[in-house]
């Protein structure tokens, strides 16, 4: 190693400037295989006052558990229609939304698999890096046997699950709490 | 799985203390009811966090890496010409790879709806722009020097000149957002978030070099900025 990476400064207040263009709220196209779900939730801060200028980013397998990335050499099939990548801002009340296909299980250490699940990354003004979080899917049998979600101590797993909205079919919730006794699990996962 | 492909899974490095900042930075107002109060949980990169989005050129405008020419006129201020190298960290270029930049105009003010303070917009810069690093890692953008403008963290707060450039690299653990600031600059000392990273070395890696290499002549100064992106651990993670 001859050099180090550069550090993280924060994207400030005006990054929809720049990265606006790169919005993706929906993953999936006409076609793509598996269960279409809307996730949407809201950003609130350490004194619960809705955040309106975050954005998260995704990245997900598609519904067979298959990454579109060379480095991913599983024998499941690339859906065309679907690349797994989603930025999504929230709005004036703090709220996002998006619509994608809840993902297959994907590989984990020493041979198993891990539950379904999508990678969140979380960027705001006032966060000098990002914050690295996942979403997991209620219900899920693998859930309990998913060595990320036993990392965590089980009084706050559930701020990694979306739930199922009574009365709304397809529709999941899932929250950003940055601080507090609800404060959503973040990772370390390097840089 | 086989175990096969197991064994191949190589992760990224982890930066070495003090080289990143810390998310609580109380001199950064902004982070005192954002930043998480709880430790961050040490995941091991799996599948999904050394893969990432990957991006083609179909979704690159090729006229984006000059931000003075997106207007009907030419953009006001001095133009320059930043440009540098995105490598991973022991010196391999990192291609194909999508950069993403924002900035303030030549007066300090940016074009969004939350920047009213008293400086003039430009109707003919945005201060938007995007490239697509090349076989050999490289970008060049034609742009304004951004101005220095004030802000709110505290007394007489005013923020240096720079430029806010957003990269993927190859995988997830490699997404690096940061900002670009200019030799020279006075307010670099002043800057809470120039100064949110302990190491001295790596907040100078910040501050983009003077370069005759590049300037234009007659045109464009030119400034030169490489982008250092997490290398790959020597060993496989897993056996």
């Amino acid at each position: 190693m001859t050099l180090r990476a550069t550090t993280w400064q924060t994207v400030g207040p005006f990054f929809t400037i720049g990265l606006t263009r790169m919005n993706r709220t929906e993953l999936a196209g006409p076609g793509v295989s598996g269960e279409r779900v809307t996730i949407e939730g809201h950003m609130f801060d350490g004194d619960g006052t809705p955040i309106p200028d975050a954005m998260i980013e995704i990245w997900q397998a598609n519904s067979h558990g298959k990454y579109n990335h060379p480095e991913d050499e599983q024998d499941k099939p690339i859906e065309p229609g679907f690349s797994g990548y989603g930025r999504i801002p929230t709005d004036e009340s703090g709220r996002f939304s998006f619509t994608t296909i809840q993902p297959g299980a994907v590989p984990g250490p020493d041979g198993k698999m891990q539950a379904p699940h999508i990678a969140v990354s979380v960027f705001m003004r006032g966060l000098l890096r990002r914050l690295v979080t996942r979403i997991y899917f209620q219900d899920e049998p693998g859930n309990a046997g998913d060595f990320v979600l036993n990392l965590v101590e089980p009084s706050r797993r559930g701020t990694l699950i979306a739930r199922k909205v009574a009365g709304r079919e397809g529709v999941l919730e899932w929250n950003v709490v940055t601080q507090g006794a609800d404060e959503t699990v973040f990772f370390d996962c390097g840089m | 799985m086989s175990m096969a492909m197991a064994s191949r899974l190589v992760g990224y490095r982890r930066p070495l203390p003090g080289t990143q900042p810390n998310h609580l930075h109380p001199p950064y107002g902004s982070s005192v009811k954002r930043a998480p109060t709880k430790p961050l949980i040490y995941l091991p990169q799996t599948l999904s966090e050394i893969t990432g989005p990957t991006f083609g050129p179909e979704l690159v405008d090729v006229k984006a890496c000059d931000l003075t020419r997106q207007g009907s006129g030419e953009a006001l201020g001095e133009r320059i010409v930043v440009s540098g190298r995105v490598l991973d960290e022991d010196g391999r270029p990192v291609r194909n790879t999508l950069v993403e930049i924002w900035q303030a105009n030549a007066a300090g003010r940016y074009l969004h709806r939350n920047d009213q303070h008293g400086a003039p917009l430009d109707p003919n810069f945005t201060g938007c722009g995007h490239a697509m690093t090349d076989n050999e890692g490289r970008y060049r953008f034609v742009t304004i020097r951004p101005g220095e403008y004030p802000w709110g963290n505290h007394h007489n707060a005013w923020r240096p000149a720079h430029i806010h450039f957003s990269l993927f690299g190859p995988a997830f653990a490699t997404r690096l957002v940061t900002q670009m600031y200019f030799p020279g600059d006075p307010l670099l000392a002043y800057d809470p978030v120039f100064n949110c990273t302990a190491d001295e070395s790596a907040r100078q890696r910040l501050i983009s070099v003077f370069d005759w290499d590049t300037t234009i002549p007659g045109t464009a100064l030119g400034y030169h900025f490489d982008l250092i992106l997490s290398g790959r651990e020597a060993t496989p993670m897993e056996k």
